[in-house]
């Protein structure tokens, strides 16, 4: 019988696409409806993430778009293209943001978020991404204690060259006891911004000045 | 109403997915080093399977059975993402705590499991019922597993509940044990599959207990709640 297994293939088949085209619209319909507070929350927790590694009385931009490029650099650590967000008090810069990816931890890499004032003073550094042992390496999230801390006010000046590492390598740093290699790492990492910060603060500023001027156009919607 | 006490009781205890028909073992290990994790995914995973059942069960005239596990997956995967854009707009927090465990629930073969051998069959209410009963079931294992680890593991309770909900809940966030060192081995994988051990060896044994009670009650075996491997 070749038309009822014909008949039945297309019939199949119809469902088939009827079912996917349905669901898909159902999909398009919540995404369409969801895109928008998704950007806002996600736009609100980068502000409260940056609350915590600079002040917001010490800025008055628009900061989630006053952003400048940062090619890859080994001292950030980033393979690709990425951007840090400049703050600025009357249009001046006040800080930047780098975010730092740290490559020697115990277990893959390690995200930090990096805030350098403009005169080469950290301002607060905060692990954003790490899969280090619980119990053991994850003492760098704040989540679990205040040793990230140790990295507020340090400097190039501050602390020289040999000093950045732990207290066990001859440096300045503490650390916990049974995990090491995640504070080596972390430490390496923030110096290793500090000195990009420094090679390229004049570019970095500038740069963002002449992208300031577009930024903050699509600043004044997007501000929180 | 007998079929859904039955239903009930199939969910919770009889054909509990966690520790009876095996199911979803993938989050239950990955997603249960604290309570508020596992009953989240719990929770998460209950709401699909009741509207994956909900939305298979009508329709299950139509579906010609040759292509019923792609429109099944299809119809999961399209919900599931759903409710994945819906907590990443309304819930953050949470979303950055299930992180990818939501997506997974697609690939979780209790759900298809339970579509395909329980809503493809029943009317609408019963389907809904058994798929969220069933999620239920499972969050109640994610809960004790997530209990047992997070005791074991860290030494609190409850921990992380003020992301899941807001600050104001943060003094629920028991301490148990003061000053602890942790057990790490109960917060990382081998915990889980041992707790998991613990929890269907406590099951069978209260089963046991019963049956030796009445030697004259017969296992449960209904056809249609059999897993549909």
């Amino acid at each position: 019988m070749p038309e009822t297994i014909l008949k039945h293939t297309i019939k199949t088949a119809i469902t088939l696409v009827a079912f996917a085209f349905a669901f898909t619209l159902l999909m398009t319909v919540v995404y369409q409806v969801t895109k928008a507070p998704i950007a806002e929350s996600e736009a609100a927790a980068r502000i409260a993430l940056f609350q915590q590694v600079i002040p917001h009385d010490r800025y008055d931009n628009a900061v989630l778009n006053d952003t400048v490029n940062i090619d890859p650099s080994k001292l950030l650590g980033n393979k690709k293209t990425s951007s840090a967000n400049i703050a600025r008090m009357n249009g001046e810069p006040v800080a930047i943001i780098l975010e730092a990816i740290a490559h020697g931890g115990y277990n893959g890499d390690i995200k930090l978020l990096v805030a350098i004032d403009s005169a080469g003073i950290i301002s607060g550094v905060r692990v954003i991404k790490h899969t280090e042992t619980p119990g053991l390496g994850d003492y760098i999230d704040i989540a679990k204690s205040q040793w990230i801390k140790l990295f507020d006010v340090e400097s190039l000046t501050k602390t020289t060259s040999a000093n950045w590492a732990v207290t066990k390598d001859g440096g300045t740093f503490d650390y916990m006891a049974g995990a090491t290699i995640t504070p080596r790492a972390v430490i390496k990492a923030v110096h290793k911004a500090l000195q990009y910060f420094e090679a390229n603060k004049t570019v970095l500023f500038k740069e963002a000045v002449k992208e300031d001027e577009t930024a903050n156009k699509v600043g004044e919607n997007g501000a929180i | 109403m007998g079929q859904f006490k039955d239903i009930t009781e199939n969910g919770i205890w009889k054909q509990n997915p966690g520790v009876v028909q095996l199911l979803g073992l993938c989050p239950t290990l990955a997603v249960t080093t604290t309570v508020v994790n596992g009953v989240s995914l719990g929770l998460a995973t209950a709401v699909v399977m009741a509207a994956a059942s909900g939305a298979v069960s009508p329709v299950r005239k139509f579906v010609p059975n040759e292509i019923r596990l792609p429109v099944f997956i299809l119809v999961i995967a399209a919900l599931v993402t759903v409710i994945d854009l819906l907590i990443h707009a309304y819930a953050l927090p949470l979303h950055k705590v299930l992180g990818i465990f939501i997506p997974l629930i697609v690939v979780n073969c209790i759900v298809l499991g339970r579509v395909d051998a329980f809503a493809a069959k029943n009317p609408p209410a019963r389907a809904m019922w058994d798929g969220f009963i069933m999620g239920i079931g499972l969050t109640i294992v994610l809960a004790l597993l997530g209990a047992m680890r997070e005791v074991l593991g860290k030494g609190t309770l409850f921990s992380g509940l003020d992301l899941a909900l807001g600050e104001n809940f943060k003094h629920i966030v028991l301490t148990v044990i003061p000053d602890y060192q942790g057990f790490l081995l109960a917060a990382l994988p081998p915990g889980a599959f041992l707790g998991l051990a613990f929890l269907i060896a406590a099951h069978n044994w209260a089963e046991q207990r019963k049956t030796n009670k009445k030697p004259t009650a017969t296992p449960p075996a209904s056809e249609s709640l059999k897993p549909a491997h």
